[in-house]
C-alpha cells in the first residue's frame, strides 16, 4: 500500500500538487513585492502565511497517504482531538460535565478512529450516533446536576458528531471495498480533500477579486455570490480533471465534485454561525493565517459523510 | 530536566498562549507575578508559559498545608516547581512568609502568588489577601505584574483528578508599584482592579 513509491498515479498526484504550491508561492512573493497601501499589506501578509501553511498541510497529508491507511487513520484521529478541543474551549460547558468531556476526548475519540483502523465498518458508523449519544446523557445524569442538562448534552453531542464522527469518514474511506481498484482507496481520500480545499481557496481568492455581492452578511460578511460561483465552478472543474484517479467516469467526477463543493459551502456557513454566535472570528490559532484546525476543516466535516456514502452505495461491492 | 518536560507538556495539552500586554518578558526582570486563582491548573500554566529564562529564576508561592500533603506533592513542589511553601493558616512571629520570600526577590528571583489566598470557583475574584502589599513595603522598587489565567478552571475544576485538553491563555498586564503613602486596601483595590482589566482583553 506504499502509494508514493509504487503508484505511478501517485506521483503524477504530488507532482501536480508541488508545482500548484510552487506557483501560489511565486505569486506570493511578487504579490509581497508590489503592495503599497497597509490594508493591502495586510492581505498580502495573510495570504502570504496561508501559503506556507499549505505548504506544511501539504507535506503531512502526503507523508500520511504514504503509510497506506494507518498513518491516515493517526492523522485524522489528531485532527478530530484537535479540532473538539477548539469546539469544547469556544463551548460553554458546565463544571458537572467534566467527566462526560473526559470521555469524549480521551476514549470515544480514539476508539471511533481504532475502529476504523481495525475495519470495523459496522460498528463505526453508530458508535458514536448511537452509543455515544446515549453515553453522554447517561454519564451526565450520574453526575447528578441538572441545570440546563438538554443543552449540555446537545453541545456535547453536536462536538462529537462534527470533529470526530463526520471527520473520521475521511479515513474510512480506505475500508471501502472498490471492485477493480484494491489498495487505490488513497485516491479517493485524495480527491475529496483536493476538492474541498480547493474549493475553499477558490472562493476565497475569487470572493478577494471579484466579490461584491455578500451572499450570507449576517452569518459570514467575507463570503460572496462571486466568490461561491467561483469555488464552486473551479472545484468541479478540478473535480472532473481528476476523474482518471477514482473510479468515477468525468461526468460522476464532475457530479461528485459539485456534491462536495456545495457541502463543503454550506459546513463553513454552519460553523461561522456557531463561532459568530460566541463573538470570535477563528476557532483558534494553530495554523498561521487560516485560524484554528477547525476553521481548516469545516467544508471537510460537512462533505466527507456524504462523499462517502454516495461512493459506498453506487461504487463500492 | 522534569521541569522543561513537564512544561513543555502542558504548553502542548493546554495550546497555552501568552499575551504581553504592556510588560515584556524581559532578561534580567525580577518581579512578583499574582494572579487569579480557580484551579491547581492556574500555576502550571503561568508557570509553562514564561520563557525557559526567567522559569528557571521563578518560583511560585503555594500553601504548605496542601503541597506538603502527601509524597507526590512533596516532590513536585520541592524539586521540580521550587515552590515557596507557606503557612496560611497559622501565621505567627516565628513562620512569618515575608521572612522566606523578601530573600528570595532580594536573591533576583521572582516570585508567583495568587493573592486571593484559595481557589475560588465562582467568576468573581476574591478580596486580595494583605501579602502583596507588605512585599511590597519590604522591597519598594519590585514590579507586580498582574496575570489573568483564563480558562484553568475548565481544564481542571477544583475537586477534579484528571485535566480536560482545552486551550488555556495567559494574559500579562502592566506592571504596578506599591506608591508612597499608598495605604494597603487602597494598593490591594488597585491590584485586584489591574487583573479584573484583563479579563476583557
Amino acid at each position: 500500500m506504499n502509494f508514493l513509491s509504487s503508484d505511478h498515479e501517485m506521483q503524477i498526484l504530488a507532482a501536480g500538487v508541488l508545482a500548484v504550491l510552487l506557483v501560489a508561492s511565486i505569486i506570493g512573493f511578487f504579490l509581497n513585492l508590489q503592495v503599497k497601501s497597509e490594508k493591502g499589506r495586510e492581505v498580502i501578509d495573510n495570504l502570504n502565511a496561508r501559503i506556507k501553511a499549505w505548504w506544511v498541510m501539504t507535506i503531512i497529508f502526503f507523508l500520511a497517504l504514504a503509510t497506506g491507511g494507518i498513518g491516515s487513520v493517526i492523522l485524522f484521529c489528531l485532527i478530530s482531538f484537535l479540532a473538539l478541543r477548539e469546539y469544547i474551549t469556544l463551548t460553554p460547558t458546565h463544571r458537572a460535565d467534566h467527566r462526560a468531556l473526559f470521555w469524549a476526548f480521551f476514549v470515544i475519540t480514539p476508539l471511533q478512529y481504532l475502529l476504523i483502523a481495525l475495519h470495523r465498518y459496522g460498528i463505526a458508523v453508530i458508535m458514536i450516533p448511537v452509543y455515544a449519544y446515549l453515553f453522554i446523557p447517561i454519564r451526565n445524569v450520574i453526575a447528578g446536576e441538572y441545570e440546563d442538562f438538554l443543552a449540555r448534552n446537545s453541545k456535547i453531542q453536536w462536538g462529537l458528531m462534527i470533529c470526530v464522527y463526520f471527520v473520521s469518514y475521511a479515513p474510512a474511506l480506505l475500508l471501502l471495498d472498490v471492485p477493480g481498484r484494491e489498495g487505490q482507496n488513497g485516491k479517493l481520500l485524495y480527491f475529496l480533500v483536493c476538492v474541498t480545499q480547493l474549493s475553499d481557496v477558490l472562493q476565497y481568492v475569487f470572493g478577494k477579486c471579484f466579490g461584491r455581492h455578500k451572499i450570507a452578511p449576517n452569518i459570514s460578511p467575507n463570503k460572496t455570490i462571486e466568490g461561491f460561483i467561483g469555488g464552486v465552478l473551479g472545484a468541479v472543474l478540478i473535480g472532473t480533471g481528476l476523474w482518471w484517479i477514482t473510479p468515477f467516469s468525468w461526468w460522476q467526477a464532475a457530479l461528485m465534485a459539485l456534491v462536495i463543493a456545495l457541502m463543503g459551502f454550506f459546513g463553513g456557513l454552519v460553523m461561522s454561525a456557531i463561532k459568530r454566535d460566541r463573538g470570535v472570528k477563528d476557532y483558534g490559532a494553530t495554523i498561521p493565517g487560516h485560524g484554528g484546525i477547525l476553521d481548516r476543516i469545516d467544508s471537510l466535516c460537512f462533505a466527507a459523510p456524504v462523499f462517502f456514502h454516495i461512493t459506498h452505495f453506487y461504487f463500492a461491492s | 530536566m522534569i521541569a522543561a518536560l513537564l512544561s513543555s507538556f502542558v504548553r502542548l495539552f493546554t495550546g497555552v498562549q501568552a499575551r504581553w500586554f504592556g510588560s515584556a518578558p524581559d532578561d534580567d526582570a525580577r518581579r512578583v507575578y499574582f494572579a487569579n486563582h480557580t484551579s491547581n491548573f492556574d500555576f502550571l500554566v503561568l508557570w509553562s508559559v514564561l520563557p525557559d529564562h526567567l522559569r528557571k529564576r521563578t518560583r511560585p508561592v503555594a500553601a504548605s498545608d496542601y503541597w506538603r500533603a502527601g509524597r507526590l506533592r512533596r516532590f513536585l513542589a520541592e524539586s521540580v516547581f521550587r515552590g515557596v511553601l507557606i503557612e496560611r493558616k497559622k501565621v505567627t512571629r516565628a513562620n512569618n512568609p515575608m521572612d522566606q520570600l523578601v530573600p528570595i526577590l532580594n536573591a533576583g528571583e521572582s516570585l508567583i502568588i495568587f493573592p486571593e489566598g484559595g481557589r475560588t470557583s465562582e467568576p468573581e475574584m476574591r478580596p486580595f489577601k494583605s501579602g502583596l502589599y507588605y512585599l511590597g513595603r519590604a522591597v519598594p522598587d519590585i514590579d507586580f505584574v498582574p496575570v489573568y489565567i483564563n480558562n484553568a478552571s475548565r481544564v481542571l475544576p477544583k475537586g477534579e483528578l484528571l485535566p480536560l485538553p482545552l486551550l488555556c491563555s495567559v494574559i500579562f498586564g502592566k506592571s504596578l508599584r506599591l506608591e508612597k503613602n499608598e495605604s494597603k486596601d487602597a494598593f490591594l483595590t488597585r491590584a485586584r482592579a489591574a487583573v479584573e482589566a484583563l479579563i476583557d482583553l
